[in-house]
């Protein structure tokens, strides 16, 4: 996968926001979009929220769902050999359903990086070719509290041990305290530490932790922000903070991302993370990818599930579906 | 001036909640004369899979409670069901269509079994365990532990009784269950969720579900996290495919008993819902 190229990034925000990414300038571009109508916003999720998705679309969404979960596990207590046994899920969700897909990716710590790649093994690659990516979190994951240099050294390290995709944090209390042209940079540099020294880069997903942001308008200048700068994905939550994922503060970020292609042309991918357990809400997210940008973005490189255990919830249903008769937790791995 | 009639709408009760029924579907009860007496909830598949959630929740606390304390929770019961005797007395009579006097004696049988069940809490391990003598210097013990969850049909010619003398058994050992009322006589078994409700069993421990058991027994009789199945008040029912659903996960399975003496107090049916653990342990380290 790469991502897109970064001078022509830094052109297009420059003609965007009509002059250099400092403060002032982003200030006067951010504050300048239309404010959120709560209401509406929290209405038409709730509207999206009431589809009836039965049988054979039903079936059709469980396999998406999985095809687009990045497999997580963040614990202060991960081992190489819990990394292993998330891989082996990863790669093989159901032992007794071979038609079950593979996952789009594992998402670890920057130092499990290694012991995921090794795991993987040929089965590390790209999810548009039937593989799995390694995602790792990067830049001082969750808090993003530690110097420009840190942060830039623990991606430059997680992509040197073969991680194909970084998931930053962008320094929230920078950009609560208006300090736009610090997060727009922190965020373009971060993107040039993604590169490959063969020229490719990996693909970088910029995490803005919508439970600290407070507002729907910050989440949508934030949103704008972290797309200006250079990000490929947008990414909710650290799934360390409450409240994480929500379908309000998920619709609001794809409508920017609808409004970003409509203005550019280019596809900026979204992953809500952090509070999705069930088959039912995941369900409701695809119903809102797809009226919203449209099912084009419900494939990996657009659209991605952070979640550990919304596989198994998933799991149990493919096998309700495929028995009818309802499963249990014993039919499933304990994660 | 006479008072408008309150009829009751009953509910559900599951995890410690009453809920409507996930499908809004209702039917009326009627008494033994043929008049209205309330509307009960009916139970859909997805009440019986919540409940059976609720359940799975609830046995690992429940379980891993001491003897002593489920014996504890379990005669509270009885003594909030001897507090509401009234109610219950009120609605057997109505129900069932019996005199004040017959409908008083099945609260009292009812409260009695709730007793006997509850006392048996913290000695039940001692009867039905042992120690087995082994040729070695290894402690060899037998411990009965629950079995997890158990799916009950509960006797249909009978409001109270039936309903207790199904479920207590299989709580005293630890199990949480989910229980099918009688679809003719659901009235005192949602009356007695309330009195759980209020007393110290844990949420999820005990669920109600209201409604056909002929609609509602297959999904529990299937259900793969579903441990037990207690067919006792199944017998109008196709019990024999019930029992063949169980056995494809192995779940124990308690066959329909008929007439008013079904489920009779007896230590076997406390067994029925434990596995047997036996574990060995050294002697001595001399």
């Amino acid at each position: 996968m790469s991502g897109t190229s970064l001078v022509t990034a830094r052109e297009r925000a420059l003609a965007v926001l009509g002059g250099e990414p400092d403060d002032a300038t982003l200030r006067r571009y951010l504050h300048g979009i239309a404010g959120v109508d709560a209401v509406g916003l929290e209405q038409r999720a709730a509207g999206l929220g009431t589809r009836s998705i039965k049988t054979s679309s039903k079936k059709w969404a469980l396999d998406r769902i999985i095809s687009l979960i990045d497999l997580t596990t963040l614990e202060g207590a991960d081992t190489p050999g819990k990394v292993r046994s998330l891989v082996a899920k990863a790669m093989n969700p159901d032992p007794a359903d071979a038609t079950t897909p593979r996952v789009a990716a594992v998402c670890v710590y920057g130092d499990m990086v290694p012991y995921a790649v090794d795991a993987l093994g040929p089965v590390h690659g790209d999810p548009d070719d039937g593989l799995i990516s390694v995602a790792a979190v990067a830049t001082a994951f969750p808090s993003g509290r530690s110097s420009l240099e840190i942060k830039l050294a623990d991606t430059a390290e997680a992509v040197a041990n073969g991680a194909d995709e970084i998931d930053m944090v962008i320094d929230r209390g920078a950009f609560l305290a208006g300090r736009y042209g610090l997060v727009f940079d922190q965020i373009a540099a971060v993107k040039e530490a993604c590169r490959r020294p063969d020229g490719t880069s990996a693909s970088l997903k910029v995490i803005l932790e919508t439970g600290e942001l407070v507002t729907y308008d910050n989440v949508r200048r934030a949103s704008w922000l972290s797309i200006l700068a250079g990000g490929d994905f947008i990414k909710t939550s650290t799934g360390k903070v409450q409240p994480a994922a929500t379908l309000p503060v998920t619709l609001l970020m794809l409508e920017v991302v609808r409004d970003w292609h409509l203005m550019t042309g280019q596809r900026i991918g979204v992953k809500p993370a952090g509070g999705i357990r069930a088959s039912k809400d995941a369900i409701k997210y695809l119903v809102t990818v797809a009226e919203t940008v449209g099912e084009e973005w419900l494939q990996p490189h657009l659209f991605r599930f952070g979640a550990s255990s919304l596989l198994n919830d998933v799991l149990l249903q493919r096998q309700k579906m495929a028995t009818g008769h309802y499963s249990g937790p014993d039919y499933v791995t304990i994660d | 001036m006479s008072r408008l009639a309150v009829p009751k709408t009953y509910k559900l009760f599951i995890g410690g909640a009453f809920p409507r029924s996930e499908s809004g579907r209702t039917y009326e009860v009627r008494a033994a004369d043929g008049g209205f007496l309330a509307n009960a909830a009916k139970a859909s598949r997805k009440d019986a899979r919540d409940a059976v959630v609720a359940a799975r929740g609830a046995v690992a606390g429940w379980a891993g409670a001491t003897a002593y304390n489920r014996g504890q929770v379990l005669y509270r019961i009885a003594e909030l069901l001897e507090g509401r005797r009234a109610q219950f007395v009120a609605e057997i009579e109505e129900a069932e269509g019996l005199t004040r006097a017959q409908a008083g004696a099945q609260v009292d049988e009812a409260v009695d079994r709730w007793v006997w069940y509850a006392g048996w809490a913290d000695k039940f391990a001692q009867a039905a365990g042992n120690a087995n003598p082994v040729a070695g210097p290894y402690f060899n013990i037998s411990v009965p532990e629950p079995t997890g969850v158990v799916a009950i049909v509960a006797p249909q010619d009978s409001s109270l009784v039936g309903f207790v003398s199904a479920v207590a058994p299989a709580l005293v050992a630890g199990n949480a269950v989910v229980v099918v009322a009688s679809e003719r006589f659901p009235l005192s078994a949602i009356s007695l969720a309330e009195v759980l409700a209020t007393s110290d069993v844990p949420k999820g421990v005990v669920n109600v579900l209201t409604g056909s058991p002929a609609e509602i027994a297959p999904w529990l009789a299937s259900h793969a996290d579903v441990n037990a199945l207690d067919l006792v008040g199944a017998g109008e029912l196709d019990w024999v495919d019930l029992e063949i659903a169980a056995a494809d996960t192995l779940k124990r399975v308690l066959r329909p008993e008929p007439g008013p003496d079904a489920a009779a107090p007896a230590l076997d049916r406390i067994a029925a819902f434990t596995e047997t653990k036996t574990v060995w342990h050294t002697k001595s380290l001399r």
